[in-house]
C-alpha cells in the first residue's frame, strides 16, 4: 500500500490541505446525513407514534380515543404535553368519554436487551387485559415467543394483579393470577412478568389514590369494556 | 494484484468466487455471525452493504486524486458512516419492523472491514468503473454468503425458510441453531465445504495437467 506514489518532496501536501480535505469532506457528509434526517424524520415519528396507539387499542379493548395522564402532585392529571423525566400512562376512553382503563408502559432487562412493553389495566377488578411487547431484541424462536406466540400473549387476556403475577411452568397455570411461561424461553417469560409486576408496584397505588382527581371526572361503570 | 490488463469481468466474477469476501478472504465477520439466524435478516443486511459497499467504492475511486494518501483512512470512514446513516434512517422510515429486528447492526456496517479493506485495495486505485464493478462482485458475493448462512440457519433451527414453513408440526427445530453457536457452528461447516470443493478443482486441473503431459 505504502510505496505506490513517489515519495517527491514536491508531491507532499500541506498540512493545511490535509485538514481542509478532512474538514470538507465532514462538512459534505454533515450536509447529507442532516438531510436524509429531516426528511425521514416524519415518517419515522408518525410510525412511533401509531405502533403506541395501536398497541393501546390492543391492550385496552372498547377504547375509541386517548388521553396522556401523569402523576403530578400526588395526583393523576390529564396534560397534554408531559414534562422531561415524567412518566406517562394513557387514559383510554370510549366514544361517549366513559374512561374503560389505564395503558401502562414498562420497561426492563430481558434475555438480551431491555424488553419495553405496554399493558392495559382496569382498575375494577384489578386486572391486565392485555400486553403487547413495543420493543425487545429476544432471541429469535425462543424468546420472540413473547410477541409471537398468541397462546402467550393470550395469558395476559384478563389477568388477576393480586397479590402479583407469576409465571408457573407451561400448563400448570391454576390461579388468576398465574401465567403458562414459554417452554425453553423461561427468563424471557420472567422477564415481562416482572416489568409488569414492577410497574404495578408502582402505579397501582396512584391510580388508587386517584378517585376525584381529573382522571376520573365520570362515575364508574360497573360493565366497562368486558370486550 | 499482478495483472498488467485489468479485466472488468474478472473483476466482477473474483468477489464472487474465488474472493469471496466471506469463504476466502473471511472478512465482515460480525454481521455474518451476528444477523444471519433468519434468511430474511440475512437480505436485508446483504442489501444494506451492498449499498454502502457500492457507493463508498464508486465516491472513493471517483475523488482519488483529491485525497492526500496521508488522511485517507479518516476520509474513507467519513464517506462510509455518511452512506451508513443514511441507509440507516432510510430503513428506519421505510421498512421499520425489518429495522427493528437488525437494531445496532446496521451502524455497524462502518465498521465492517471488508468495505473499507475493498476502498483501501481497489476503489482508492483504479477507476471508477473498475471499482464499481469490483464492489459490485463483492457486494452480491457478500449477500450470497450472508443468505446462505441464513437460510442454513433458518431451515434447521425454525423450519422454515422466508418465515414459510418447511416441514409441518412434527418438525422439533434444532434451537441451537440460531443461537449463536449454530452462527460458527454453520460458518465453520460452509468454509469447510467450500474449501472442499477448491481443492477438488485444483486436483482436477492438477490430473489434467498430468494427462496432458502424458499425452505429449
Amino acid at each position: 500500500m505504502d510505496g505506490t506514489q513517489p515519495i517527491a518532496k514536491a508531491g507532499e501536501p500541506s498540512p493545511l490541505r490535509l485538514i481542509a480535505t478532512l474538514a470538507f469532506a465532514g462538512f459534505l457528509s454533515g450536509l447529507i446525513i442532516v438531510t436524509a434526517f429531516e426528511s425521514t424524520l416524519p415518517s419515522i415519528t408518525a410510525h412511533r407514534e401509531l405502533m403506541l396507539e395501536q398497541a393501546v387499542f390492543k391492550v385496552l379493548p372498547g377504547t375509541t380515543s386517548l388521553r396522556r395522564m401523569v402523576h403530578r402532585d400526588g395526583r393523576l392529571t390529564i396534560v397534554e404535553r408531559e414534562r422531561k423525566g415524567e412518566e406517562v400512562i394513557l387514559g383510554g376512553y370510549t366514544a361517549d368519554g366513559r374512561l374503560v382503563g389505564y395503558a401502562i408502559p414498562g420497561a426492563g432487562p430481558g434475555f438480551q436487551d431491555t424488553i419495553r412493553l405496554l399493558y392495559g389495566y382496569l382498575p375494577e377488578g384489578r386486572k391486565v387485559v392485555g400486553m403487547e411487547i413495543l420493543d425487545s431484541r429476544e432471541t429469535p424462536g425462543l424468546g420472540d415467543k413473547i410477541y409471537k406466540d398468541a397462546a402467550f400473549v393470550a395469558n395476559f387476556a384478563s389477568l388477576s394483579v393480586d397479590p402479583e403475577i407469576v409465571a408457573v411452568k407451561k400448563g400448570n397455570k391454576s390461579a388468576p393470577n398465574q401465567i403458562d411461561a414459554i417452554t425453553g424461553a423461561t427468563i424471557s417469560s420472567k422477564a415481562v412478568v416482572k416489568i409488569i409486576n414492577t410497574a404495578n408496584a408502582l402505579w397501582l397505588p396512584r391510580l388508587e389514590a386517584a378517585p376525584g382527581s381529573q382522571a376520573e371526572t365520570t362515575p364508574m361503570s360497573t360493565k366497562a369494556a368486558k370486550d | 494484484m499482478p495483472k498488467t490488463k485489468p479485466d472488468a469481468y474478472q473483476e466482477f466474477i473474483k468477489g464472487l468466487w474465488r474472493e469471496n469476501p466471506v469463504f476466502v478472504q473471511v472478512l465482515g465477520m460480525c454481521p455474518m455471525l451476528a444477523v444471519t439466524n433468519s434468511a430474511e435478516n440475512a437480505i436485508v443486511m446483504g442489501g444494506a452493504t451492498f449499498f454502502v459497499l457500492v457507493g463508498s467504492s464508486c465516491l472513493v475511486s471517483a475523488l482519488q486524486r483529491w485525497i492526500p494518501r496521508q488522511v485517507r483512512i479518516a476520509t474513507y470512514i467519513i464517506i462510509i458512516a455518511t452512506f451508513v446513516t443514511v441507509i440507516d434512517l432510510s430503513l428506519e422510515s421505510l421498512l421499520p419492523r425489518l429495522h427493528k429486528e437488525l437494531g445496532p447492526f446496521i451502524p455497524l456496517i462502518v465498521v465492517n472491514c471488508m468495505i473499507l479493506g475493498r476502498q483501501e485495495a481497489f476503489a482508492s486505485r483504479h477507476s471508477v468503473r473498475l471499482a464499481l464493478v469490483d464492489a459490485l462482485g463483492m457486494a452480491i458475493g457478500f449477500f450470497f454468503a450472508l443468505f446462505a448462512l441464513g437460510s442454513v440457519r433458518e431451515i434447521l433451527g425454525v423450519g422454515s425458510l422466508l418465515g414459510v414453513n418447511l416441514f409441518g408440526p412434527n418438525f422439533e427445530p434444532w434451537v441451537i441453531m440460531i443461537l449463536p453457536p449454530g452462527g460458527f457452528l454453520t460458518l465453520g461447516l460452509l468454509l469447510l465445504f467450500f474449501n472442499w470443493l477448491k481443492e477438488r478443482k485444483e486436483q482436477l486441473l492438477r490430473r489434467l495437467d498430468a494427462m496432458e503431459a502424458q499425452g505429449q
